[in-house]
């Protein structure tokens, strides 16, 4: 039997819908187990964590979510998503949320590789630059 | 069955960081080959392999760098290639595996690639340097080829996040991983039980975050030395980075941090088969390895 729950008709609906169609993921699928928290390695340095960011998405709060220093400090080891119970990949809705942020047309990039000194530029692997350009830019 | 007088031979990706600071990883990599007969044939006009996977399920335009890659090694006569760098690894393994499921996302990366004249049609296998050790080479072989055991070597075999996950991509067990440790065996070392050895390094934000990675370093480092090791080995010149040039950063975080050398797999290969100093590149390392490999006997 499948039910729907409505948990939201008005407010953040098109968030959700977009959240859930760039991620590719049904949020409602979640029951709040925690085991994507537990073991995450990021999680240390995150102000939310990754069980309440997919409540939070589940709910729509896009202003809380977008503002969070969780979705850019996942670093999508895909820990959470080898670990879930429910099959949930939720590195991809990290990414969603990323993606939401960078593609509003603001250029809001959150790494400016000019601000990085030559020297340490030249130190760090190319793999490093690129990876964190392809993550942190728009 | 492979005829034992004719080399074996490989198509060979080594991405750009095994062709700038990982420069020993590559000179290790196509040395111990050749001294396992398998004739390494670098790719001709690689191009980047995308770096990361885009875990977007509307992305389309990242998965054509590492689709020009599969279309190269078509090119190439072969249906097979090899890559030590596990973050390439990932890349274009993912890459191919989605493109495969969703044929409609092929058709219009051909029609993009349009000047290309061979069409990438999902026929091209991606292979990682150990799986083909395991699988072609055979540890059992490789064991009989060693000149040089590594006898008394304590090795911590750190994986990371590229090599096991997601499950689609890897050749072993995604939560306790042993085929670096098995091919340590081969080598005569000792590997050692190592809790953290899939577990992140931090990856990218070496170049925005920093203390992440001191932090990351401090733990990871801190695991391996429990099982009371003299280097750690991994595949990956990002995490090699990370674990090994952030020490002194992950020393002043943590006092009672203790620096242990960093080294590639195929390093540890390349002094067990006696390839010579050349194919060794330590000068390339922040902690250099030779003082806990002489501890032991072996430089």
């Amino acid at each position: 039997m499948n039910t729907t729950v409505r948990l939201s008709s008005t407010i953040g609906s098109s968030f959700v819908a977009k959240v859930e169609q760039v991620s590719g993921q049904k949020l409602l699928a979640c029951y709040q187990c925690g085991k994507c928290s537990a073991g995450c390695p990021m999680a240390p340095h995150m102000d939310i964590l990754p069980n309440q960011v997919i409540r939070m998405a589940q709910l729509g709060m896009q202003e809380k979510l977008l503002a969070s220093r969780t979705i850019w400090t996942c670093v999508s080891c895909l820990t959470c998503n080898s670990r879930c119970p429910k099959n949930i990949r939720i590195a991809e809705v990290m990414e969603s949320l990323r993606q939401t942020a960078l593609r509003n047309g603001q250029r809001d990039d959150r790494l400016k590789i000019w601000e990085t000194s030559p020297e340490a530029r030249a130190d760090l692997p190319p793999i490093a630059t690129i990876a964190a350009m392809r993550k942190l830019t728009s | 069955m492979r005829n034992e007088d004719r080399p074996m031979k490989l198509i060979y990706y080594p991405g750009c960081t095994l062709k700038n600071s990982a420069r020993n990883f590559d000179v290790s990599t196509v040395s111990s080959m050749a001294k396992l007969d398998v004739e390494v044939e670098e790719l001709e006009r690689w191009n980047c392999c995308g770096t990361v996977h885009a875990l977007g399920a509307d992305n389309v335009m990242n998965r054509v760098a590492p689709v020009t890659n599969l279309i190269r090694v078509k090119e190439a006569q072969a249906t097979e290639f090899m890559t030590s760098c596990a973050m390439c690894y990932n890349t274009l393994k993912r890459a191919n595996i989605d493109v495969k499921k969703n044929p409609d996302k092929l058709s219009t990366i051909n029609e993009f690639l349009n000047l290309e004249t061979t069409k990438y049609e999902g026929d091209v296998d991606v292979l990682h340097l150990l799986e083909y050790l395991r699988d072609k080479v055979g540890f059992d072989n490789l064991a009989k080829k060693v000149k040089k055991p590594l006898k008394g070597l304590r090795v911590a075999c750190y994986y990371g996040c590229l090599l096991v996950r997601p499950k689609e991509v890897a050749f072993d067990d995604v939560e306790n991983p042993m085929i670096m440790e098995d091919l340590i065996k081969a080598l005569g070392a000792t590997p050692v039980n190592f809790p953290l050895k899939t577990e992140c390094c931090g990856a990218y934000h070496a170049v925005g975050k920093p203390e992440i990675i001191a932090d990351r370093t401090d733990k990871i480092m801190g695991s391996a030395n429990e099982g009371q090791v003299d280097l750690v080995v991994v595949s990956c010149p990002m995490c090699a980075y990370n674990l090994d040039f952030r020490q002194d950063d992950a020393k002043r975080l943590n006092p009672d941090f203790k620096h242990m050398p960093v080294l590639y797999f195929t390093q540890l290969m390349a002094l067990a088969l006696e390839c010579g100093d050349d194919a060794l590149r330590f000068d390339l390392h922040h902690i250099d390895p030779k003082p806990a490999l002489a501890a032991r006997g072996l430089a």
